[in-house]
Order: structure tokens, then sequence, then C-alpha cells
């Protein structure tokens, strides 16, 4: 077996394993949800991950294309009648067609561009979602309808748990074939080397692309899931900060690192949840876990703690 | 026709003319050696001629066809490949990885089996990694095949860059000083590589300061001076050539090599 296709095994499998084991630890309404909010934000830490991990670009407005998701999600069937469904799938594409827009002319340049490009765009999009109050319904926000299929209506923390650790699953599985391939390769090369790729007959910009609008498409597809699980989005989902978070989740996790997006999201999901305890002090003790993981654990969780092991392990 | 053909190359830097009417010819199975003194214009020529840099005049043919200004990754597909003066190796990857990248014009690209994961992209998985340990071990890397690049010592990464160069299969491959920064050693392997290739109908283009080196594997030899063509012939001749012995040694060398003849 290719060492590829074990770590592929072994992460879905510590993955699926977690997923089975929290509803029969912590079995109350409380925290399936919160667990369920977990796996959605590490669906989108997951696309950021591929994005910053392999191609060592970064977006400063990822929180942008969940707010496209979560609103297409709303406003479907709102003013289109849409299904809420069907009105998902809309956002996902939408978001997929601007990061290409937004990409293709930004990705032709080296550096980090697209940094400040996406800065601009997510900025843009919240400013969208604010102002425009007879569509968006503003800063309030605005309710989501329940999602029925089949007749059935799909409600309850339990059932919302399994749609998005499923989810979740399925898209950590896409992630890792993606690394194991050739534009998976590609995308790693140029992270090191552009020149070097494209001599090799890669073409950088093109690969950038490809792995940004991946990434838009995860993002959407979490705020999609996130306004059919709250039934309630307010523009705060595309808001700079939430950025800034998933940024911080998959560098927390450690780049590069699949297991590690996730652990980032539920690191970044769960300590605010904690801290409500202190509440005066949650962005302070944020911060400082922050720093700190950064001083001690500078590859991110995952990597770190992988690297610690194999340095134990008697050669 | 000459399989890779570069005419009337030239090009400025701000107002440093870096190439002045310099060209080149390569046939299948020849070695071309550019030589010439620190600033000639050799790598500058290199940059050009695979895309890097866009030449302010001149044009650059491959097989006939006229593929000035192409950038980089077209001209890969062509079937010209290069490897670099200063390493540019993919450091977080293996070296197998390495090469492996190589290989990424011969594979078939289609995202939704990528992302799915299936069969076919399995086996194309394969067949690179086959062919990648091959070219490792005909640069005498194979055992450090799953090594990082990053834990090769220098003269492996040198060889390295010529296994993933040769893993596009091109028809012309450019090396810029292959042997530099190696041991009289491991410039010997480099030596046999270099003709293990030719052998093999690749045309070779190395710029190189390793005179030795130059003079045993050569067929022909471009020099270079200040951006400008000098002299063009066998290695005999252009060692003879009281042009070149100036360029390299000032006058009195000259006249120390008259004294000696």
């Amino acid at each position: 077996m290719a060492p590829g296709t074990r770590t592929k095994l072994l992460v879905l499998g510590a993955l699926g394993l977690v997923l089975l084991l929290v509803p029969l630890l912590l079995p109350s309404a409380f925290h399936l949800r919160v667990a369920a909010l977990v796996w959605i934000n590490a669906v989108a830490a997951l696309g950021l991950a591929l994005l910053m991990g392999l191609a060592g670009q970064v977006s400063l407005g990822h929180a942008g294309f969940m707010g496209i998701g979560a609103y297409a999600t709303a406003l479907g069937p709102k003013h289109l009648g849409l299904d809420p469904l069907l009105s998902m799938g809309a956002g996902i594409l939408l978001a997929g067609a601007l990061a290409f827009l937004v990409g293709r002319p930004i990705l032709r340049l080296k550096g980090h561009y697209l940094a400040v490009a996406t800065l601009g765009l997510g900025i843009l999009v919240h400013l969208v979602l604010v102002s425009e109050v007879p569509t968006t319904g503003g800063p309030d926000g605005i309710q989501v309808p329940r999602l029925e299929l089949f007749g059935i209506r799909l409600v309850g923390p339990e059932l919302w748990y399994w749609i998005t650790g499923i989810t979740l699953l399925l898209a950590a599985w896409l992630a890792l074939n993606l690394e194991d391939s050739s534009t998976g390769r590609a995308l790693r090369a140029l992270h090191d080397s552009e020149i070097a790729a494209s001599v090799v007959g890669v073409d950088v910009a093109r690969a950038k692309l490809v792995v940004f609008v991946i990434a838009a498409v995860y993002a959407a597809l979490a705020g999609g899931l996130f306004a059919l699980f709250n039934r309630f989005v307010t523009p705060d989902v595309a808001g700079f900060l939430r950025s800034i978070e998933l940024v911080t989740m998959v560098v927390i996790g450690g780049m590069g690192s699949i297991l590690g997006a996730v652990v980032g999201a539920a690191l970044l999901t769960v300590l605010p949840q904690a801290l409500t305890l202190f509440h005066d002090y949650e962005h302070a003790v944020l911060g400082l876990s922050i720093i700190l993981f950064m001083v001690f654990l500078r590859q991110g969780i995952v990597p770190g703690l992988a690297a610690l092991v194999t340095r134990r392990r008697p050669a | 026709m000459s399989l890779l053909e570069a005419r009337g190359i030239g090009i400025a830097f701000g107002g440093l003319r870096a190439l002045d009417g310099v060209g080149f010819a390569v046939d299948p199975g020849e070695v071309l050696a550019i030589i010439g003194p620190n600033g000639a214009g050799k790598t500058t020529l290199f940059n050009v001629v695979t895309g890097l840099y866009r030449a302010q005049s001149g044009e650059v043919r491959l097989e006939g066809r006229d593929v000035t200004g192409l950038p980089p990754h077209v001209l890969a597909a062509r079937g010209l490949a290069r490897t670099f003066q200063n390493l540019q190796i993919f450091f977080r990857m293996s070296a197998l990885e390495n090469v492996m990248v190589g290989r990424h014009l011969k594979e078939r690209r289609r995202l939704w089996a990528e992302l799915l994961g299936l069969p076919s992209v399995l086996a194309e998985n394969r067949a690179s990694r086959a062919r990648a340990l091959e070219l490792l071990a005909f640069v005498g890397l194979a055992e450090r095949a799953e090594e990082p690049a990053s834990a090769l010592p220098y003269g492996a990464l040198k060889r390295l860059e010529i296994a993933r160069a040769l893993a596009c299969e091109p028809k012309v491959l450019m090396l810029d000083e292959p042997a530099a920064g190696c041991n009289p050693v491991e410039t010997e392997e480099i030596d046999r590589l270099i003709l293990a290739i030719a052998r093999k109908g690749t045309a070779v283009v190395l710029v190189e300061h390793d005179m030795k080196l130059v003079m045993r594997i050569s067929d022909r030899v471009l020099v270079l001076d200040q951006g400008r063509p000098l002299a063009e012939g066998t290695p005999q001749q252009v060692r003879s050539d009281p042009r070149v012995i100036e360029a390299y040694l000032g006058r009195l060398g000259l006249e120390a090599a008259h004294a000696a003849a």
C-alpha cells in the first residue's frame, strides 16, 4: 500500500472514531449543538487549509464565502420561493464563480496579493449584507426556513450532528484525495518554488485558481449548513473577525494538515463556549492561548504533536 | 533545421545590455556547452530560452516552431526542461515526490477523478511513482527516495534536479552549472550522467565553469563575453582561440600561453 493511502485511512478513521464517540460521551443537546458547530467550522477551515497548506496562499476574507452560502440558503426561499437545499447549492455555485472571477486576475501575480484582494472581498460581502436591509434583513439578521426532505422535517440536534459530521467526513475524504493526486503534488511543489514548478509544466496560476475555488466552495457549503442548522443568520457570519478566526483555526491546528484544520476548528469553536464562565476575559484568554500555541507549537497542534511522538519513539 | 535554435537574442536590464545578438543551435544527442567569464550572460540566456525572461530582440525556435516568449509551462510541454544554478528544490517534499512532480505533464488530470480518488488516479500515481524511482536510480539516488529533499546533501540535490527534469522526458535538457559546488567525485558522476542522457538522443545545453568537464563532454562550445558571442567551435578550437584565452586570462595570460606554446 502506498503511504498516501495509509495516511488517508488513518485520518478518516480517527475522524470517524471521534464522530462516533462524541454522542456517547456527551449526549446532551447542548453538547451536540456545539459539536455540530465544530463540524461546520471544520468544513470551512478544511478548504482554507488546502489553500494555505498546499498552495501557500492566504484568504483573509474567507468568511465572505461562508456568508454567501449562508445568505443564499436564507434568501432563496424567502424571495424566490426556492427550496432551501437548492438555494444552498446555488450559493455554493455563486461563491465558486466569484472566487474564480476574483482569483483569475489576482493569482497570475506572485506574492500575497490574494490576501489583500480577499480582504476587500470579505469586507464588501459583509457591507452588502448589513446595508441591504430590505433584502437581507440588515444587521438584525434573517430567519431560515426548516429543511424538509421528502416531506420529513430535518430537526433536532442529534440529526444535525450527523448531517454536519458526515459532511465533514466527506469533505475530509475529498481533500485527502486531492492531496494525493497530480494536482495536489503540483500545489505543494509551487508552494516551495513557483519557478521550478512552472519549468516542469505546472500552470502555476491555474493550479492556484483551482484550489482557491475549492476553498471558496468548502466555505460556502459550511455557510449553507450553518444557516440550515442554526435557522437564523446575521451578517456576523461573513464578518472580518470570522475570517481571522478561520485563518487562526488553520494556523493553530497546523497548516497543511487535514486533521489539524479540524482540531483548530474544534479549539476555536469550543473554547469561547467554555470561556463564557469568564465572560469578561473571554477574548483575552483566547488571544493568550493563540500566542502560547504559536510560541510552543509553532508548526501547529497536529504536526507539532506528531513530531514529538516520532522523536520520543525509540529508533 | 536544428532541434532548438536561438537567434539574435538581446535583452537589457536598465541601461545594462546583458545579451546582445547571441544565438546557438543544438541537435538531438548533442552536448553544447556555453561558457564565459562571470557576468557574460550565460544564465540570462538560459532564462530567456526557457521563458523566465522576455527577450527584447531575437527569436527562439523549437523543432522549427517559433516559441519566443512562451511561458515556461508551455515550453515544458513542447519538450524543454532545465535545472537551476541556485537549486530550486521542493524542500517540503520527499526526493521521490520531487521527481513525481516532474511527471506532471505525463499525468492525466481530471479534477473530479482526483477529488474522488478514482482507481484511474491511483493507477496514475503508481505509474508516476515507478517512473520516478527509475529516474532516481538512474541518477544514483534510489536509496534516498523516501527522504525529505531537505535532508539531502548539495551534490545529491544537483542530481535530484536532473532526475526531475528528465521526468518531463524532454527533447532538450538545459543544465545551469550542474557541477557547481560538487567535489571531483560528484563532478565525475554528473559527467557520466550527461553523456548517458545525450546518448539516449536528448539534446543537452549546459552552462558550466568547470573547464575540465566542459572539454571532456561537449561536442561544441559557445563562448560568451559581456553579453556577446566571442567564439564557437569544438572544445579543441575554442581552447586554442586567442580571443577566448584573452577573455579568461587577460593580455598577460595570452602572452603566457604563447610563451608556453
